[in-house]
């Protein structure tokens, strides 16, 4: 977790007029080598997490089809060579749902129908969407381990934006897009501090552990959401079950392209993105928040306020979150159920581990599980896998990332440590 | 951190004084409560009737229903928690503060149940009954946080170890047509997943927490891609025989105690079993005291020749053992079938009772019998049809874990190398 | 026993701790191992007990080839260590720790005999005086106590070749002198003892031989009688070394630190500092020395701001400071703590990061909320150049530099402002003899400037060197404030010890004269 450091300036020595030409190449191009060979080993072991992740994946498609174990006992060759299928089948069912089918592509151009072509781009629009809460809550968690705290409860926090994102969405008529959206979008994010500033301040006050408070208030974000369902004024006309009033259409998110559904909740994403790394690297209170989280007592004899960073991590972690409601709320579903987030929350913790709390990693990242989580639905369709599939292989994929030892280990390669591997566990509350 | 702790904890006048006061103000307003919002809208006359025999009970001494008469009963508690509220703020209780703090909460909780109960009869007996049911997990949960943490290691995946025992018991249970083979199923299943704890955290040193939390994750993902996949379609699997409940012969005729504690499953009885022995192997034996070298401080226990990295290996997988037997006995022990995701939290609130327990075995117990309690209370409450919304009762075990874990820090010590790996350089 | 060192090479990734170091220890000698901070001792002893395993060298015992896998070998073969830093359970008892590891256990599943060993701790105690009470718990007791556990634990095991590791880096002068008879006692008792320190008087003291490291490897052995305090750190260091400071004598200007009634609690609520006077002018350097665990560490931590007093008044230059980290800084005190890493500089910040740990949100680093990255860059450069620091760029993490250069990084920092006040803490604490020079003599220039200067240390020798006035602490209070042309470590030691100021004076006075002999 080392800040970002301006890019390295190129040698600006002169070489002497009547010098011998150097032999070897000149130097900056070696530079440039260095960072490029410094950029793919660190890309090597999130790669081979993926894959390790696919390959034991594979292992658990095979493995849970009770009927491969029969074929296997009367046909050995054919029940691989059915299995081996099957797994292809999957994974490339998964693709083509978060990518798109490259013959479709090419039909729709070569027939130049814009409606086709738009057909064409709907699994990347679903990637796009997918990925766009996981931004969200990837900086979320990221933020919080940029200052040592495991924040468990960005799940708890976005449902608690989305809450408030919905009211203002419903509750507020007559107003144009771009008074109402921000108001709307702004709610959502207060919503998510403030069930964020509760473990911040019980952290900062008495040193309770973070971890099983937010994971306390999840639960219990999840009940009071329920609860607030139900309650008239915010419950829809006629139903029963747990759904909000439908929200203006004045506070929702435009799509990027009329008839696909990823929208521009996407850029505020980005922006988000570059925020959070302005604000960690470039910013007093940044450089305070991430002196906390590396050495807590050093920073505190250098005269920072360990319970204002807390408070203020906790807090700004939970707006993020908060926002990822909004991104649900007011650009997919339009209401508030109990159902909006399948673990958005838990997506990024494996996200903020995956980029190492780095703000441009997380974009990566979250595209990728993005995609995973698109290709899931068309996989299941097809094939009939569950999409729980995309759960376990995500653990997998954090579990490598988190162990680079590991990686490591099983392909016996040689990636240079980065500086430490982050440790958190300090015990309870002390 | 160390950092809060230097600046609370030297001024312990300061931070005394206030706790007091919040105690003191905290009673009052309990007092307030009884007196003024309990009490409205009832009738002077009401009464509430707390059955204390289980129904169908044939056996045993006849104990009388308690009877209090609703209103008066909230007035004296009212009065109680004023009275030890006044004192707490002049004078404070100094030394006895928590067992103060207990019969202020007793208190008011009986009020509340009087309220509820007030005009209708409420099976008290029943809800004691599901307390205890209700903490068999929860203390299971705590035993097993606690035979890793007092070697070193934080356990996260409790609630993962929980549920893939829950799952593992349903499954093999079913597979094989007996339960107890389902239980082996579901210690070994528990160990499996403490044991890759273990190798990540303690070889690849990665950090406790987060290993935890990727195998809480994995067990949620395969847990609920297996039922998705093979149960839905092979109920046959998911309905495995349930363990009978057997009466232990003459201490389940003790009046309220022995409907709690001696009329249940093996699960109960089990736990009897191993709280004793983890308090007397912890404290008593050798083994105990390497453990908690270990956990205290490891390079000690390494110059002196103990294998620190072995000894948290061994406790790890015990503890896993011991979260997949308690997960067991949501199938095998309670409902039968799995579920997705059917703890709900209840290794995380293990780890709570851990913590609220001073890492002791009986502590844990009688910590998870307070959250117990709560999930007890708010399981029967519904039934009643009283004015509060189910959701907020179903938030009670949750509030009551924050409490618990915001207001014991500092007070309780952990075991001091507890979360940190060892480095052998 | 004897023990043999044979050609034993221990590397570590990027350094070589110990190269092709033989010694031999004969029975019943005292052998003393002396070397600078970082020359490899600790790590040669416990290559010896089996903690970690040589890469090339064979240890021998009475000329029988052996291997130690782990401490239990090491131990099996009845050799004892008494670690710099204990190794000690703190919430167990005496008696536990004692037996932990070779426990008396009664029945099948194990069960603790205690009764078994408190008889034979109170045996061995007897036997040797050690005095203890085998059911207190370890961290209730004082630190000579804990030393006296230690020495037990080893004679529980049945050493016959103890390896005691900077034994008096805890002790008073007048508690060393207790420690030399206890090891004469043993010596006495057939027992080897392998002494590691990096004092020169000691070694003098008690050695009957000693074996020189330096960067690893073995300078020389030799005797008391053939050497002296000058021989012993020029091999030590392998040039002439000046044993004192340069410095001119100190014009005091008008106070600038004025503690009055100060009093402080530590973290378990014990009072640490009873009602402590003290005060500091500008151009002198007043040096606090005490044996650790007098309320140093609290009284550094309550002027700094660190720790709230329970009463008393701290002012700088006539104002009482709000005693807050940042106020205080702001008032001008400069702070090189006790604990470099832990609290002194963010291991994972760079270089440059760290040196604008507590200006950054002020001009020129910062204007508002944003950071001026360039101009802490810039700093950054100016300052590594004008301290020496070794570093291959100012971005590097901090975590990579050794030991010296990470206090010079913090010395950089602190000093490189104008500063009224200036608290060091330990500032020399762990490192070579070169980097021990340079704070030394940047202190006394920081002096020279007109700051106040307040040092905090346990080791004498520093104390000696760099103070312009003497104040020991005992106990939470100043006994008495001594000027260095009168002091003597006799004296000193007496102080620290607790003697009223009187009967220090009159004892020091009767003591033999300090010419390379006695204890300190």
């Amino acid at each position: 977790m080392t800040g970002e450091r301006p890019p390295e300036q190129p040698a600006t020595e002169a070489t002497p007029a009547n010098a011998p030409a150097p032999a070897e190449t000149p130097r900056p191009t070696r530079r440039v080598m260095a960072m490029l060979g410094g950029a793919a080993r660190g890309l090597l072991v999130p790669v081979l997490a993926v894959l390790s992740a696919f390959v034991i994946g594979a292992f658990v498609i095979v493995l849970s089809d009770l009927t491969f174990f029969e074929r296997l006992g009367q046909d050995p060759g054919a029940a691989l060579g059915t299995a081996l299928g099957g797994v292809g089948t999957a994974y490339g069912a998964l693709l083509r749902g978060a990518l798109g089918d490259p013959t479709a592509y090419v039909d729709a151009i070569a027939s130049g129908d814009v409606e086709q072509v738009k057909a064409a781009f709907v699994p990347i629009s679903e990637t796009i969407l997918a990925a766009t809460p996981l931004i969200f809550t990837g900086l979320a968690v990221a933020l919080g381990f940029q200052c040592g705290l495991f924040n468990i409860g960005a799940e708890g926090q976005l449902f608690v934006g989305a809450t408030a994102a919905t009211f203002v969405g419903f509750a507020v008529t007559g107003m144009p897009w771009f008074v109402h959206l921000p108001l709307a979008i702004i709610a959502g994010f207060i919503g998510g501090a403030a069930w964020g500033f509760i473990p911040g301040i019980l952290k900062a006050r008495t040193g309770a552990h973070e971890v099983i408070v937010t994971i306390m208030l999840n639960y219990t974000a999840y009940n009071l959401v329920g609860f607030i369902l139900k309650f008239p004024g915010y419950q829809r006309e006629g139903r029963s079950d747990p759904i909000s009033k439908v929200t203006e259409a004045s506070a929702w998110y435009p799509p990027l392209i009329e008839g696909l559904r990823a929208n521009w909740g996407f850029v505020l994403a980005l922006l988000a993105a570059f925020a959070v790394s302005w604000f960690l690297f470039r910013s007093t209170k940044g450089f305070e928040l991430r002196a906390v989280g590396f050495n807590a007592p050093a920073a505190r004899y250098a005269g920072m306020s360990i319970a204002a960073s807390t408070v203020l991590a906790m807090m700004l972690s939970g707006g993020l979150a908060g926002l990822a409601g909004t991104s649900v709320v007011l650009g997919i579903t339009h209401s508030m159920t109990s159902g909006i987030s399948p673990g958005f929350g838990f997506d990024g913790i494996a996200i903020a581990l995956m980029a190492r709390s780095r703000p441009r990693g997380i974009i990566f990242a979250a595209l990728l599980f993005g995609a995973l989580r698109a290709g899931s639905t068309p996989m299941e369709s097809a094939t009939g896998i569950p999409g729980d599939l995309v759960v376990v292989l995500q653990a997998l994929v954090i579990m490598f990332v988190a162990a680079p030892a590991l990686v490591r280990g099983i392909y016996r390669i040689r990636v240079p440590e980065t500086t430490g591997t982050e440790v958190f566990s300090k015990g309870w509350g002390s | 951190m160390t950092a809060i702790a230097a600046s609370l904890g030297p001024i312990v006048d300061r931070a005394a004084v206030r706790r007091q006061r919040i105690f003191g103000i905290f009673y009052l307003v309990l007092a307030a409560l009884a007196a003024f919002v309990l009490t409205s809208g009832l009738d002077g006359d009401a009464i509430s009737k707390f059955v204390l025999k289980p129904a169908g009970s044939k056996t045993g001494l006849d104990i009388p229903n308690l009877v209090v008469p609703s209103v008066l009963t909230m007035y004296l508690v009212a009065g109680l928690c004023a009275a030890l509220g006044a004192i707490q703020l002049v004078r404070g209780f100094g030394t006895r503060w928590a067992v103060v703090l207990g019969i202020v909460v007793a208190a008011f909780v009986f009020a509340f149940l009087t309220w509820a109960a007030a005009g209708k009869s409420m099976s008290l007996i029943g809800i004691l009954q599901l307390t205890v049911l209700k903490a068999l997990p929860i203390t299971f949960g705590a035993l097993s946080g606690l035979l890793c943490e007092r070697a070193g290691v934080v356990n996260i995946a409790i609630e993962g170890m929980l549920l893939t025992g829950a799952f593992t018991g349903a499954i093999v249970g079913s597979a094989a047509g007996n339960p107890i083979v389902g239980l082996v199923g579901a210690g070994l299943v528990g160990g499996l997943l403490a044991a890759l704890l273990a190798v990540l955290a303690i070889r690849y040193r990665m950090d406790q927490i987060i290993a935890g939390t990727v195998i809480n994750i994995f067990a949620a993902g395969i847990t609920g891609f297996v039922a998705t996949r093979i149960l839905q379609h092979n109920r046959e699997l998911n309905e495995p025989e349930r363990f009978a409940q057997i009466p232990i012969p003459v201490l389940s005729d003790i009046p309220i105690l022995g409907p709690m504690f001696f009329s249940a499953n093996i699960f109960l009885y089990a736990l009897f079993v191993l709280i004793g022995l983890i308090h007397y192997g912890l404290f008593y034996t050798r083994w105990g005291l390497r453990v908690r070298a270990v956990g205290e401080h490891p390079r000690a226990a390494d110059t002196v020749g103990i294998n620190v990295l072995a000894t948290r290996y061994r406790n790890v997988i015990l503890g896993g053992i011991v979260a997949g037997v308690g997960g067991a006995y949501f199938t095998l022990g309670s409902t039968g079938s799995f579920v997705q995701d059917m703890t709900a939290g209840r290794g995380f609130i293990g780890l709570a009772a851990m913590i609220f327990g001073a890492w002791t075995p009986i502590g844990a117990f009688l910590a998870s019998l307070v959250f117990g309690f709560a999930d007890a209370l708010q399981a029967r409450l519904s039934i009643l049809n009283i004015a509060l919304p189910s959701e907020f009762l179903l938030m009670g075990p949750y509030l009551v874990t924050i409490v618990v874990v915001a207001g014991l820090v500092g007070r309780v010590r952990a075991p001091a190398a507890d979360g940190r790996p060892y480095d052998k350089e | 026993m004897r023990l043999e060192l044979r050609g034993i090479t221990k590397r570590f990734p990027g350094v070589i701790a110990n190269q092709n170091v033989s010694l031999v220890v004969e029975p019943g000698e005292i052998h003393a191992l002396l070397g600078e901070n970082g020359a490899g001792k600790t790590t040669l002893v416990n290559v010896l007990y089996g903690l970690y395993q040589p890469e090339e060298g064979e240890i021998r015992i009475d000329d029988q080839p052996v291997t130690f896998h782990d401490p239990g070998d090491a131990i099996a073969a009845h050799i004892g260590m008494v670690h710099q830093h204990f190794m000690l359970v703190p919430v167990f008892t005496v008696t536990e720790n004692v037996m932990l590891g070779v426990e008396s256990v009664r029945g099948p599943l194990g069960l603790l005999d205690r009764p078994a060993a408190r008889r034979r701790i109170i045996e061995i105690s007897e036997r040797h005086n050690l005095r203890v009470d085998p059911d207190a718990v370890v961290e209730d007791l004082p630190v000579g106590v804990r030393q006296r556990v230690e020495i037990i634990k080893t004679l529980y095991r049945q050493s016959d070749l103890l390896v005691l590791d900077e034994p008096t880096a805890v002790l008073t002068p007048q508690e060393d002198e207790e420690l030399f008879e206890i090891m004469r006692s043993l010596q006495a008792s057939g027992t080897s003892i392998v002494f590691i320190t990096h004092k020169l008087n000691e070694v003098l003291a008690i050695a009957d031989r000693i074996t020189v490291l330096r960067r690893g490897r073995v300078v020389g052995t030799t005797t008391p009688a053939e050497a002296t305090r000058e021989s012993l750190a020029s091999m030590m260091v392998g040039r002439s070394v000046d044993l004192i400071v340069d410095k001119t004598p100190a014009k005091p200007g008008g106070p600038v630190l004025e503690v009055a009634g100060l009093v402080v609690r530590d973290d378990r609520g014990h009072v640490a500092v009873n009602g402590l006077d003290l005060t500091v002018h500008a151009g002198e350097i007043v040096a606090v020395a005490g044996v650790q665990g007098n309320g140093q560490t609290e009284l550094v931590e309550a002027i700094t701001g660190l720790r709230h007093p329970v009463s008393g008044t701290i002012t700088i230059d006539g104002t009482a400071v709000h005693l807050a980290p940042r106020n205080v800084f702001e008032a001008g005190v400069a702070h090189v703590p006790e604990d470099r890493l832990e609290d002194g500089c963010v291991p994972g910040f760079s270089v440059a990061d760290n040196l604008v740990l507590n200006t950054y949100y002020r001009p020129p680093f910062s204007k508002g909320i944003r950071l001026d990255l360039g101009a802490i860059e810039r700093s950054a450069t100016e300052l590594v150049a004008n301290f020496d620091i070794r570093t291959p760029s100012v971005f590097n993490d901090i975590g990579n530099l050794s030991g010296g250069n990470q206090q010079k990084v913090i010395v950089a920092r602190e000093f490189s402002r104008p500063v009224r006040l200036l608290v060091a803490a330990q500032p020399t604490r762990g490192l070579d003899v070169g980097s021990i020079e340079y704070i030394h003599r940047r202190i006394v220039l920081k002096r020279d400037e007109g700051a106040a200067v307040l040092i905090v240390s346990t080791e004498l020798d520093e104390v000696l060197a760099l103070a312009d006035r003497i104040a020991v602490m005992y106990q939470g209070r100043i006994v008495d404030i001594v000027d260095p042309e009168r002091a003597t470590p006799e004296l000193i030691g007496l102080l620290m010890g607790g003697s009223a100021p009187s009967v220090a004076e009159a004892a020091a006075a009767a003591a033999p004269a300090a010419d390379g002999e006695g204890a300190g």
